[in-house]
């Protein structure tokens, strides 16, 4: 099986610093990543470098695209990637607010995709908008409403609709529960893993909350200081933690 | 001519750096050019990117026609075209077929312009996709990625809101199925003619940015398939000359609820009239006169 997303040697630094050094992974279709780390261990540079939206300085990023097979990103024209970003990407941010409109209406935020793509018929994006609403818990009669009169858990799910709405094959995710108390965190993992699992999506999830990693990925990578130092099955390296770090991350976890 | 001034006010260089973005204008139809825009003796808002524009296409033979808001003779009309008259010297007229260069504010005369014509726009903003996306630096590689989504999403959030594209002036258009164009604050009614035998210069002085529209260029007003574009009108004849297929302004005649539609385009309205077109609310022709 081809991978969706093949990474070699994606090294990115600030000046001196190390951002994230050689760091390299398969990603096969339908397969969901967890990146986790403390802060500042380079998972965000590295979830930004893939995404295209932070300029790496070495490495391959190959993603298996729907009309030409597997292709370098990082050598692709910015309209390419850009045509990318909206079709088989997507990206949900940490805040809502950065990944919406907050002047435009919900429907016009999840239409938003669907008219960069070429939809020009106003009841087919209305439709659509409606459909998916509905896929993230948002009732109808909301879809003309701006996000401002959202609360921050309608916020967030909003966004992953917004960004699920051209059925993309490869999500990244940065820190998704990120802000969010506890109740509303298990209601969007819950929807995001039923969405990942109906959708066959492969994605990627930044996250320090081991929770998270535990309900939704398959494979876990775990970052120090930009490098990778540790990667295997979810299940194997939180239960068996092999390196002195996971170990300490792992242990810090407060058990209820 | 008073001979204080350089013809058409500016100075040579200037009006030769102008030349050179309305050239490029044309050449990219549709495409924002930069210049180096000059203060000029009038405020910002009232015409300075137009007026720069006509003073570099202005030559001593040509005959000015200036309309603001559709009218020959209001404030800003009537003080650029003395502006002219006094530093280029140049003929000026309120009749449109008389006119060679024409500078405008908010309508296309209703008379289809020629081959021989220049019709110059003020424009206060140039950038179509500004309210939408405040970043300059973004709304460039939009354009030059022709990356234009959210151009729909402000039609899209129009008929959410209203029941229909509610957008009734500074309609935007794609030229030449490539960059999307803020036409000015032209009524859409006016939209369907920026498809003109007449060479369409866009200046913006405040904004420092020229455009143009070469003759026949083709100019497509954005729309939904099931929302298709409408360039409507006030469902009325115009009470002066009658005419019911004009660009109408409505006017209260009086506190009673009394009103009027007349045509914008007062030059026109009124050769329509001279012609012998009449309409309800029109003078009685006098006998004697005619």
């Amino acid at each position: 099986m081809t991978p969706l997303l093949t990474v070699r040697d994606l090294s990115k630094t600030y000046g001196g610093r190390i951002g994230c050094a050689d760091v390299s992974f398969d990603l096969y279709p339908g397969e969901v990543l967890g990146i986790v780390g403390e802060s500042g261990s380079g998972k965000s540079t590295l979830l930004n470098c893939l995404a295209g939206q932070l300029v790496p300085d070495g490495g391959q990023v190959v993603f298996d695209t729907r009309a030409d097979g597997p292709r370098d990103t990082l050598i692709m024209s910015e309209p390419e990637r850009r045509m990318l970003a909206r079709t088989d990407w997507a990206f949900v941010h940490q805040n809502a607010r950065d990944g919406l409109r907050m002047g435009v209406s919900a429907g016009g935020n999840v239409g938003e995709r669907l008219m960069a793509v070429g939809a020009r018929n106003y009841g087919d994006i209305r439709s659509a908008a409606i459909d998916w609403l509905g896929r993230v818990e948002i009732t109808e009669d909301r879809v003309d409403d701006r996000p401002t009169a959202f609360s921050g858990g309608m916020q967030q799910r909003l966004q992953i609709a917004r960004n699920l709405v051209t059925g993309p094959r490869l999500v990244f995710m940065d820190e998704p529960t990120g802000g969010l108390d506890v109740s509303v965190q298990a209601r969007l993992l819950d929807l995001l893993r039923g969405l990942v699992r109906d959708m066959g999506l492969s994605a990627i999830i930044v996250t320090h909350d081991l929770a998270v990693v535990r309900l939704l990925a398959d494979r876990l990578m775990v970052m120090k200081s930009g490098q990778v130092i540790e990667q295997g099955l979810t299940d194997q390296v939180l239960d068996d933690p092999q390196a002195p770090y996971t170990q300490l991350l792992v242990s810090s976890v407060l058990q209820v | 001519m008073s001979q204080e001034y350089n013809f058409a006010y500016l100075d040579e260089q200037t009006k030769r750096m102008i030349r050179r973005a309305i050239l490029k204008g044309l050449a990219i139809p549709g495409y924002q050019v930069p210049f180096a825009s000059r203060e000029m003796p009038m405020p910002y808002g009232w015409g300075t990117g137009g007026v720069q524009v006509t003073a570099a296409c202005l030559t001593p033979a040509d005959t000015l026609k200036v309309i603001d808001q559709g009218a020959d003779d209001t404030t800003n009309a009537v003080s650029i075209r003395k502006f002219f008259e006094r530093t280029a010297g140049v003929a000026t007229t309120e009749s449109t077929r008389d006119a060679t260069v024409i500078q405008t504010r908010h309508r296309i005369p209703e008379e289809p312009l020629t081959e021989d014509q220049i019709l110059v726009y003020q424009v206060p903003i140039p950038e179509p996709l500004r309210f939408l996306e405040p970043r300059e630096t973004e709304t460039r590689v939009m354009h030059a990625l022709e990356d234009y989504g959210l151009m729909h999403v402000k039609l899209y959030e129009d008929i959410a809101r209203n029941g229909e594209i509610a957008t009734a002036y500074a309609y935007p258009v794609k030229v030449e199925e490539r960059y999307v164009m803020d036409p000015s604050p032209i009524p859409k009614f006016d939209n369907p003619r920026l498809e003109s035998a007449a060479i369409q210069l866009f200046g913006a002085g405040r904004e420092q940015r020229i455009y143009a529209l070469p003759p026949y260029t083709q100019v497509v007003s954005l729309d939904f398939e099931d929302h298709p574009f409408n360039p409507s009108k006030a469902d009325h004849p115009c009470a002066l000359c009658g005419a019911d297929h004009t660009y109408l302004d409505e006017v209260i005649t009086d506190d009673q609820g009394g009103r009027m539609f007349v045509c914008s385009d007062t030059d026109y309205c009124s050769r329509r009239q001279a012609d012998g077109h009449r309409g309800d609310m029109a003078p009685p022709v006098l006998e004697a006169l005619s």
